[in-house]
């Protein structure tokens, strides 16, 4: 256990190293002048020049990229040249808003998904069955920004139900003091609940949107892998032995088919952090997505090396987390190591 | 319990419920949404120091509205009654009086003039802060050379509250360059305190930092979010500023932002594509308010160092074949100024911009380009900046497709708007869309910075020709020492040569559109295109 744990590890570590020298490369290698850019609307040869200088850009590669790794050493991120931030700043104060949407999202996802799946396989056919597909298959072949568009469009616009799209807080509330970064728990900590409303209230919406998205491949692997189960020998022996259909489902079944529905939530969870991206533009949610995104269309490199190695780490402890949870789960797996 | 008191106790239980019910949106909370004014567009700020590097225009704004200037412009009303500024009159701000001797302006400072932290502004924070725009380098030093004003001796103390302000050489420019968004009046005590050797000039601090005196000051900044603005309660450079408090959201779907103003949630907002401002007036529920760019144009440009674009006839056959209409049209739905087909023996105006006498005519067109030996035409790309893809997209179609029509085959090359900028400063590309808006409203300035032979970045034609350099040169030393008949002269001989010479074909003059509520008011056109927050009010 212990030595595959360090092997892992040890892998782990080579990615991201991998992760950093990959971003750095490919930052640099992208079109576009960051000095030019920054440099503004009317700026001579010598006022670019000057910019480059200040920013370190006049130097050669090798230098920007031994400055860029004995920062990061020192948990200095650089700076961001769009927001003018330190982006190791932003990047805290931005993942915990995409973390909760992407959380808030899979969670409806989830309370959807799996009762709909583990349905669909139970009724084969059914009319449950249909309505599963139908629902998992449009939502995935609407993009998220139209989803969000339409969600808001309806919800806020036509019908007035959900408050305006500003991002995560009316303009009339500040923010709850940080503990989390999670609005809706820092506001819980705080004793205050007309700033948690507030927060939910804006939540659902994009939530919604997200959900709407995930559903599909959480529905059919659910569906597919309850398939396989209820047709395996042990389900056939223990509806042989009479026990209850609730029983064999719930307590047999179910837990068998989670395994490769583990799987898949990492995947979607991890691909929500993504595709997040659209729905913080529709819903001016201050997100990590958005911000990388901004900060590509400017060339500015920093945030970007940033963002592309904090969602690195994350996918490296997500898969870990995963594994572990196969462990728990799974006795074979805990077996096997 | 009786029923009776059953239902007395149940309906006190009602009653206090529907008292406290409401407190969800507490009573207080009610009010400050209505002293405040929400003001939601595309981008928000990435530093709110006018100073320093790489400040993108949204900073700008924020500059405008928290620092003061010795000087500012005087307003005016336009026609269709939108304030505009006057680039002509100007108007004390922090100097109380200003007088123009012949190599020098001497400025007496108001002498109850504050910071926000209550400190007195004093003439060395003037010097301090003209001093820092002159020596940062990047955009602000740049700009301040625009009006000569290069050097930190140009600066004088003569005491506690007179500043004088030497000139290089003769400029007309120098006055109003004191009154655009760079020269803004820092506390220099307070920056020095935050200043390190490796920042002299306090850089790092007032990038977050708003260390001045002006109308508003930045209460809350979270970039990329929302900036909100408390007024200067002490404000004493002008009439106290109308609204309390102003609260500037990033909201980057368009679609979102006019919803929000259809629902009435938001109060302004700009940078909205021109369709839904057409729509949005058509309805009639809000204030829209188009005023064409000061001083700019949206152009096709045409690199004039190599073939094909080297040969006039060729240039000429192409600005026969824009389609301008239709491109004013299909593209800005009406709201852009009109810069082609004046009337052939309409005479020049001392003016800019200005209409050029083209028009669409494709049979002219066709034999042009049979007189300049390209009877079958030639292929090239038409470039333009994604970052503006919503006009430039199609208006670079519906050129593509006229040009067909004179053998013109085109292929539309995308630039994405980081790489905008080194493209054009390469110079190379053959064919391309771009805008161009000076701050300062003078025709000499603008063809200084597109046509003069110095080829700085916008003379994106690579355009040099001794005769328009002396006509330039003439306007802006003519304008110097007040000889009118020269300048005027000199600025007619510049546009004619312009669109003789036609190296870049002005498109349209496009408009600053702005969307609001019907009950705000105070809204100001200035030369920056930003907000001005001052007289902004609600109700």
């Amino acid at each position: 256990m212990f030595l595959r744990m360090s092997k892992r590890l040890g892998i782990t570590l080579f990615s991201i190293a991998a992760v950093i020298v990959i971003t750095f490369a490919l930052t640099r290698i992208l079109p576009g002048d960051t000095a030019e850019y920054f440099a503004g609307p009317a700026a001579t040869k010598e006022a670019i020049q000057e910019v480059r200088v200040k920013l370190g850009l006049d130097k050669p590669k090798y230098q920007q990229f031994i400055r860029y790794v004995q920062d990061l050493s020192r948990g200095d991120f650089g700076q961001s040249l769009t927001t003018g931030q330190p982006v190791i700043r932003d990047l805290t104060s931005r993942l915990p808003a995409s973390a909760e949407l992407t959380l808030a999202g899979l969670i409806v996802s989830i309370l959807i998904a799996i009762p709909l799946g583990v349905l669909a396989a139970v009724k084969e056919g059914s009319f449950i069955d249909h309505i599963s597909r139908v629902v998992a298959t449009a939502g995935v072949s609407l993009p998220v920004f139209f989803t969000g568009l339409l969600l808001s469009y309806f919800f806020y616009f036509k019908l007035g139900w959900a408050p305006s799209p500003l991002g995560r807080l009316d303009i009339i509330y500040s923010a709850p003091p940080q503990v989390t970064g999670f609005y809706l728990i820092d506001s819980l900590i705080a004793g205050d609940f007309e700033i948690f409303w507030a927060a939910l209230k804006q939540l659902i919406l994009p939530a919604a949107t997200l959900a709407i998205f995930s559903l599909a491949p959480i529905t059919r692997m659910t569906r597919a892998s309850m398939l396989a189960v209820l047709s395996s020998d042990f389900v056939r022996t223990a509806r042989a032995s009479g026990l209850s259909t609730r029983k064999v489902i719930l307590a047999y079944a179910f837990r068998n088919a989670l395994l490769p529905v583990i799987t898949t939530l990492g995947m979607v969870f991890s691909f929500l952090l993504g595709a997040n991206v659209l729905v913080e533009k529709v819903f001016a949610w201050p997100g990590i997505g958005s911000y990388a995104v901004e900060a590509l269309i400017a060339s500015d490199f920093a945030p970007v090396q940033g963002f592309v190695l904090v969602m690195a780490v994350m996918y490296v402890l997500l898969n870990l987390m995963i594994d572990l949870l196969y462990g728990v789960i799974d006795p074979r797996v805990r077996m096997a190591a | 319990m009786k029923r009776r008191d059953f239902l007395k106790s149940a309906g006190a239980l009602a009653a206090s419920t529907a008292l406290t019910a409401p407190a969800v949106f507490s009573p207080a909370k009610a009010q400050s949404r209505a002293e405040t004014l929400l003001i939601v567009s595309e981008g928000g700020p990435n530093n709110i120091d006018i100073h320093g590097v790489g400040t993108n225009v949204p900073g700008y704004e924020v500059a405008w509205n928290c620092y003061s200037r010795l000087i500012s412009h005087d307003m005016k009303k336009l026609p269709n009654g939108v304030e505009y500024y006057d680039k002509d009159k100007f108007t004390p701000e922090l100097a109380e009086d200003m007088k123009i001797g012949d190599m020098s302006a001497t400025f007496k400072l108001r002498k109850d003039a504050t910071f926000h932290d209550g400190t007195k502004i004093t003439a060395k924070d003037v010097k301090w802060s003209l001093d820092r725009a002159v020596t940062v380098g990047g955009f602000p030093t740049f700009q301040m050379r625009a009006g000569s004003l290069e050097k930190r001796e140009q600066f004088v103390v003569v005491d506690d509250h007179t500043v004088r302000v030497d000139f290089l050489r003769k400029d007309k420019l120098t006055i109003p360059d004191l009154a655009v968004v760079v020269p803004v009046v820092m506390h220099s005590e307070l920056v020095k305190k935050h200043a390190t050797e490796k920042d002299p000039w306090g850089l790092d601090y007032t990038k977050q930092n708003i260390a001045g005196g002006g109308p508003y000051n930045v209460a809350k900044w979270t970039p990329g979010t929302e900036v909100i603005f408390e007024r200067n309660e002490n404000y004493k450079l002008g009439p106290l500023p109308k609204t309390k408090r102003i609260v500037w959201r990033i909201v980057p779907s368009a679609g979102n932002r006019r919803a929000l103003l259809e629902r009435g949630d938001a109060d302004i907002s700009y940078e909205l594509p021109n369709k839904d401002f057409v729509e949005l007036k058509e309805s009639g529920k809000l204030n829209i308010v188009s005023t064409p760019f000061s001083n700019g144009i949206q152009y096709l440009g045409m690199n004039v160092t190599k073939p094909p674009f080297d040969n006039l006839k060729v240039r000429q056959a192409v600005a026969y074949a824009v389609p301008y209409q239709k491109i004013v049209d299909a593209v800005l739905y009406g709201l852009a100024g009109k810069v082609y087909g004046a009337p052939a023996n309409k005479e020049t105006e001392v003016a800019w911009p200005q209409p050029t006498k083209y028009n669409t005519d494709i049979a002219k067109a066709k034999k042009l380009m049979e007189e300049a030996g390209y009877k079958d035409g030639f292929e090239t790309t038409l470039s333009f900046d994604l970052n503006f893809a919503g006009v430039n997209e199609p208006t670079c179609v519906l050129i593509q497709e006229s040009l067909a029509q004179i053998g013109i085959k085109t292929t539309i090359n995308k630039v994405p708007g980081a790489n905008w900028r080194t493209e054009l400063n390469k110079k190379v590309m053959p064919l391309y869309v771009n805008v161009f808006s000076g701050w300062l409203d003078y025709p000499e300035y603008f063809f200084r910075w597109c046509y003069h032979g110095s080829n700085s970045i916008f003379n994106t034609m690579s355009y040099q020709s001794k005769e328009m350099d002396k006509f330039i040169d003439g306007a802006r030393d003519a304008a110097a020492i007040g000889d009118k008949a020269t300048y005027e002269k000199d600025v007619k001989g510049m546009v004619d040569l312009a669109f003789a010479d036609i190296p870049r074909i002005p498109l349209f003059q496009p408009y600053s559109n702005v969307a609001m509520q019907k009950n705000v008011s105070g809204y100001q056109y200035w030369f920056h295109r930003r907000l001005d927050y001052r007289n902004l009010a609600k109700g």
